[in-house]
């Protein structure tokens, strides 16, 4: 937790210390410094307490909206990405032919860019819908596609991680492919998993966000940037104000699944040099 | 101890031979070999021999190319599903997502035993290997020679007929394996299977067995069988008993005998 | 003995052709059969013709964007391992960091889009390879940095037995155990910086670049020309993707993820 307030306040320090550095020396390389395009630090602090707009509440409040209406979003899709990916690796794991065969388009899946695509998306979904899902469920729709990806990939690793001489014991106890499955397979690949879903997590959060600035959602952090961005030269600590609760969101959903795993995922400490 | 009975044998090898068809390897050739209840049957010889595939056929992990293979009366694989067999390999092969009484538990689990009856039966194992204060821990906590009695305890916990045994001790140090050969043989009075034990070590084969079975490589044969008539129970004393000696060197002298077209460098690989 | 092989691969190769064939045929035939909405989903068949009419349109953009990408790719990439090696020079820290880094990953990178936009001239290609470069950073640096720690004690020792510097303990032992490391990274960063790239010119880019061509499209329902768009956007990210593939088969041919492809 130390470390953590440390390397807060050396980014800070950082950040005031490279503002000053190229507003004294006028330095336009990599790019101009000036309150706009790097506004103080406290700029941005202070934003967080004032109303962005007239007869609204202090921004804080209403980015902490938002942030929950892209939480809903990015958690559907994080649940519905990570057992569509689980189902999909027993599947190829236990298929050979079938993974032979979709293993290629399932990573080729992810260089369609989302973004491009999204619209369409949403435009079969959402009619498709009951009324209370419309709208952001078309965008949990879009960050599931960008969980289940690395949750395949990395649980298919895990199942057929096993070591042999276990899969030879369990020949011995004659288990069927199911017991083999549950009592040795998914217990090995838990690490994977993890390592997986902590993967999935950090995609979900930006599939959501992706997914909110085509259809034009302005509930959640993906309509907020897009306004904010509008008046960016007018106001530019709103938009980062905006970029910091989305940083904090994608971190906290991350430090969920690292918690998740201490909690249940016991094994051997690692040994490196 | 060593006295076969007239009660159908535990496991009957008849022409059993194996070949591995990439690089043509005859592994084993023509094996005939019975083993009686309550014996205690070694298998010894230079690397190559055959002795861990002929241990494997036993248990239906390798099909032979020819001859057939009976226990209990049934044929290998329906003695593999009736879990007529515990196996123990050199490497304890305990998950480390189980405690230890979990480890000893999952034959059971398999088996569909209820949690009562597990529960009983895991005490009883653990006592049996004197585990009992390490229940609850995990298996990076414990050292090679109490890894390698959790996986006896596991082999045993369902009380099969026969135990399989492919140099479990190989692993571990000369002073820890003279300690589990002692605990192996109390374990097996107490249970009352028979066993078959892969070793490399000539004076351990000895120690443990009613019977040395020697065979030799290329292809792998039996070369010959040595019954050991030292008394039971066996003890530190045993190791220095005149008798164990000449046992020792019977069996040297068999591997050395049945090795003379090895090459001299091979020589050195016997003990 | 010399058919045998070249049969195995054609083998190799078939799952993937039949399921891609079945997948077109299977796309085609309902698209027909449902009446699907053309402008949502067009056919297969369409969507070849527009990529192939389209060509002179289409292909320039995507170089262009696939140029950005690959200037993303590269200094990303290059300015991780760097920062690796730094990091990696100071145990302690390294590991101490570590957990930091791993959740800096954490943070949708996307939503600096519309900054870096801001920073370096929306219309400029330098704003959409800030956007890859960034995307591509944390990955390689992180994956790198584990790769340098994880070279295992024994094979430290044994280099300490030969009283071999620190210079060459990294030369010889850490370097190529962190190698396979740095593949896996690459390969996920390939496809990042396409994405980042598109991604980025949502918020605005030249008029002659991919994603503004898609989006534009897409904005004017012309849903066939966009997924034509979509598709060039594909197959550039996959061949980055292999390129690097190929790159791993030839540099670390002993890591068993180059062996088992």
């Amino acid at each position: 937790m130390g470390l953590v307030a440390l390397v807060a306040a050396a980014l800070v320090g950082f950040w005031e210390l490279y503002h000053w550095v190229w507003v004294s020396t006028g330095w336009t390389w990599p790019f101009v410094v000036n309150d706009t395009s790097m506004p103080h630090v406290w700029t941005i602090y202070n934003a967080f307490g004032e109303p962005a707009q007239v007869n609204q509440p202090a921004l804080i409040n209403v980015l902490l909206h938002k942030a929950a209406f892209t939480a809903k979003e990015a958690a559907a899709g994080f649940g519905l990405g990570a057992v569509i990916g689980f189902v999909l690796a027993v599947v190829l794991a236990h298929v050979r032919l079938l993974q032979r065969g979709f293993l290629p388009y399932i990573v080729g899946s992810q260089t369609v860019p989302i973004l491009a695509i999204a619209p369409m998306v949403v435009l079969w979904v959402n009619p498709r819908l009951p009324g209370s899902l419309q709208g952001w469920g078309a965008v949990a729709v879009i960050a599931t596609y960008l969980t289940f990806f690395p949750v395949t990939i990395n649980t298919l690793r895990g199942l057929q991680s096993a070591d042999p001489r276990a899969l030879e014991l369990m020949r011995t106890y004659a288990a069927s492919r199911w017991a083999v499955l549950w009592k040795l397979r998914v217990p090995a690949s838990l690490p994977y998993l993890f390592s997986a879903l902590r993967l999935a997590a950090t995609a979900s959060v930006v599939g959501a966000i992706i997914g909110e600035l085509p259809t034009g959602l302005q509930d959640g952090l993906g309509g907020a940037i897009i306004n904010f961005n509008q008046y960016y030269s007018i106001e530019p600590q709103e938009l980062w104000a905006t970029n910091v609760i989305a940083a904090a969101l994608g971190i906290a959903f991350f430090v969920i699944v690292v918690l998740a795993e201490k909690a249940f995922v016991r094994r051997a400490p690692e040994e490196t040099a | 101890m060593s006295e076969v009975t007239a009660t159908p044998a535990v496991v009957r090898v008849e022409g059993v031979t194996k070949t591995f068809p990439r690089g043509y390897v005859t592994a084993l050739e023509n094996i005939e070999l019975e083993i009686a209840p309550r014996e205690f049957v070694s298998l010894i010889g230079p690397s190559g021999c055959g002795k861990s595939t002929l241990l494997r056929v036993i248990g239906d992990l390798i099909e032979p190319t020819a001859g057939t293979v009976r226990v209990n009366g049934k044929s290998a694989r329906q003695a593999r599903r009736d879990g007529d067999y515990g196996i123990v390999f050199q490497e304890a092969v305990l998950y480390d997502w189980r405690s230890i009484a979990k480890n000893i538990a999952l034959p059971l689990e398999m088996l569909g035993w209820s949690r009562q009856r597990r529960r009983e039966r895991v005490a009883e194992m653990l006592d049996l290997v004197e585990l009992t204060s390490f229940a609850d821990h995990h298996p990076w906590q414990l050292s090679g020679g109490m890894q390698q009695r959790v996986a006896i305890a596991r082999a045993l916990s369902f009380e099969p007929s026969l135990l399989l045994m492919d140099e479990p001790f190989g692993a571990l140090d000369e002073m820890t394996r003279e300690r589990l050969n002692l605990e192996l043989l109390s374990i097996w009075e107490q249970t009352g299977n028979s066993v078959v034990f892969v070793t490399h070590s000539i004076s351990e084969a000895v120690f443990l067995s009613s019977r040395v079975v020697v065979m030799s490589p290329r292809p792998g044969r039996i070369a010959g069988v040595v019954e050991i008539d030292l008394p039971h129970p066996r003890t530190v004393d045993t190791r220095e008993a005149s008798r164990f000696f000449e046992l020792v060197t019977e069996v040297r002298e068999l591997l050395r005998m049945r090795g003379e077209h090895l090459l001299p460098e091979e020589e050195a690989v016997l003990e | 003995m010399t058919l045998r092989p070249r049969i195995g691969v054609v083998v190799g190769w078939l799952p993937p052709f039949v399921v891609f064939a079945l997948v077109v045929g299977l796309w085609e035939g309902l698209v027909r059969a449902l009446h699907v909405q053309q402008f949502l989903l067009p056919k297969p068949s369409t969507i070849i013709s527009v990529f192939w009419t389209q060509r002179h349109v289409l292909w320039p953009a995507g170089w262009y964007t696939f140029k950005e990408a690959l200037g993303g790719f590269a200094i990303g990439s290059g300015a991780g391992v760097v920062a690796a090696t730094v990091v990696g020079r100071f145990r302690t820290a390294g590991q101490a960091l570590m957990p930091i880094f791993i959740a800096a990953n954490a943070v949708p990178i996307i939503a600096f889009a519309p900054i870096f936009g801001a920073w370096f001239n929306p219309i400029q290609p330098q704003s959409k390879m800030a956007i890859a470069a960034v995307l591509c950073f944390l990955p390689v640096m992180v994956n790198t940095l584990r790769g340098l720690q994880s070279a295992r004690p024994r094979q430290v020792e044994l280099m300490r037995s030969y009283a071999a510097s620190e210079l060459e303990i990294w030369r010889r032992v850490r370097v190529p155990t962190a190698l396979p490391f740095l593949f896996t990274a690459l390969k996920v960063a390939s496809v990042l910086s396409m994405i980042g790239a598109i991604v980025g010119e949502y918020f605005g880019g030249a008029m002659n670049a991919l994603g503004v061509t898609i989006n534009t499209d897409a904005q004017i329902f012309q849903f066939d020309a966009a997924w034509a768009g979509i598709l060039v956007a594909s197959l550039l990210g996959i061949a980055l993707y292999g390129a690097v593939v190929l790159a791993e088969r030839l540099i670390v041919r002993w890591s068993p993820e180059a062996r088992a492809s």
